[in-house]
């Protein structure tokens, strides 16, 4: 069994409002010198098999993102 | 006869039947794991609601269902499909629409009544429509991202833009045109009693077919 960690996140450039909404409510906070927040999804797989990387890969490109407006990528865990 | 598609999470399946018996037509419904449409389908309503309960990104998973394939062969031979709402979103996440909807700018939940353009007369849907339409929207997630240059944009919000749509997009079709979703909700527009029969004629579009 491996394990493999997806992280998607909003892409560079398309907006994102809840990122911003967060970086406005710790600028309410008192935290000062926020200069962005992004707010993305980490997804934990558990894979048999062999090639968990590529095969996280193709689940990406066929379900967990959406290349329109998110990046991804695909790392084992130790 | 006018499938109504339901998914686990559908809300408004029940409203788009009515709708479509409003318009003077038959409703039946179709199942997310059934392969192919009931028999004597002639178009397709993809109704409003949480499928699994938006998990992921709303309308993702239900795209992959079994019952898309079928919508999918109904559509590249031409039949109708209306997607409201989380229908818009499945049929942007099956890729049967371009682009995808965003979380609204606002991060919140939007419900009122809207003006919408009809920019594009020229589908099988919107062929005779009045200018504007008075239909309301009630989502979370209805901000239409894709490219506006490419894209076959129906419906418009003009300037208020309330989700933050590109180009104000508030429906968008296939460049064949048989094929629209739109975040507003026509289903809601099909009886005075609520204010507005706007959305009757996509209902009417869907008899016709």
């Amino acid at each position: 069994m491996t394990r493999v960690v997806v992280t998607v996140m909003p892409r560079e450039g398309v907006l994102d409002p809840q990122g911003q909404a967060v970086q406005g409510a710790l600028g309410r906070l008192g935290f000062a010198g926020v200069t962005d927040v992004r707010l993305g999804r980490r997804i934990e797989l558990e894979l048999d098999g062999p090639d968990p990387l590529a095969t996280a890969q193709q689940m990406c490109e066929r379900l967990l993102a959406n290349a329109l407006i998110e990046d991804f990528s695909v790392a084992l865990e130790d | 006869m006018v499938a109504v598609v339901r998914f686990p999470g559908t809300l408004d399946h029940d409203s788009a039947a009515r709708a479509v018996q409003a318009a003077g037509g038959t409703a039946t419904g179709a199942w997310h794991q059934d392969t192919e449409l009931p028999a004597g389908t002639t178009a397709v309503v993809i109704p409003g609601g949480f499928s699994y309960g938006d998990h992921l990104r709303p309308g993702a998973i239900a795209s992959r269902s079994p019952i898309m394939d079928a919508i999918r062969r109904h559509a590249d031979a031409g039949g109708l499909v209306l997607g409201i709402c989380n229908g818009f979103q499945v049929l942007c996440e099956a890729g049967l629409l371009p682009g995808v909807l965003r979380t609204n700018a606002t991060t919140s939940f939007v419900c009122r009544q809207m003006t919408l353009e009809v920019i594009d007369h020229d589908t099988p849907f919107t062929q005779g429509l009045t200018d504007t339409l008075s239909i309301p929207i009630k989502n979370h997630d209805g901000a239409w991202f894709g490219d506006p240059t490419t894209a076959r944009i129906v419906l418009g919000y003009g300037h208020e833009n309330p989700l933050g749509s590109v180009a104000s997009a508030a429906g968008v079709a296939n460049q064949a045109g048989n094929v629209l979703g739109l975040m507003p909700h026509p289903e809601e527009a099909v009886d005075p009693l609520l204010g507005s029969v706007d959305g009757l004629g996509l209902f009417r579009a869907l008899v016709r077919a």
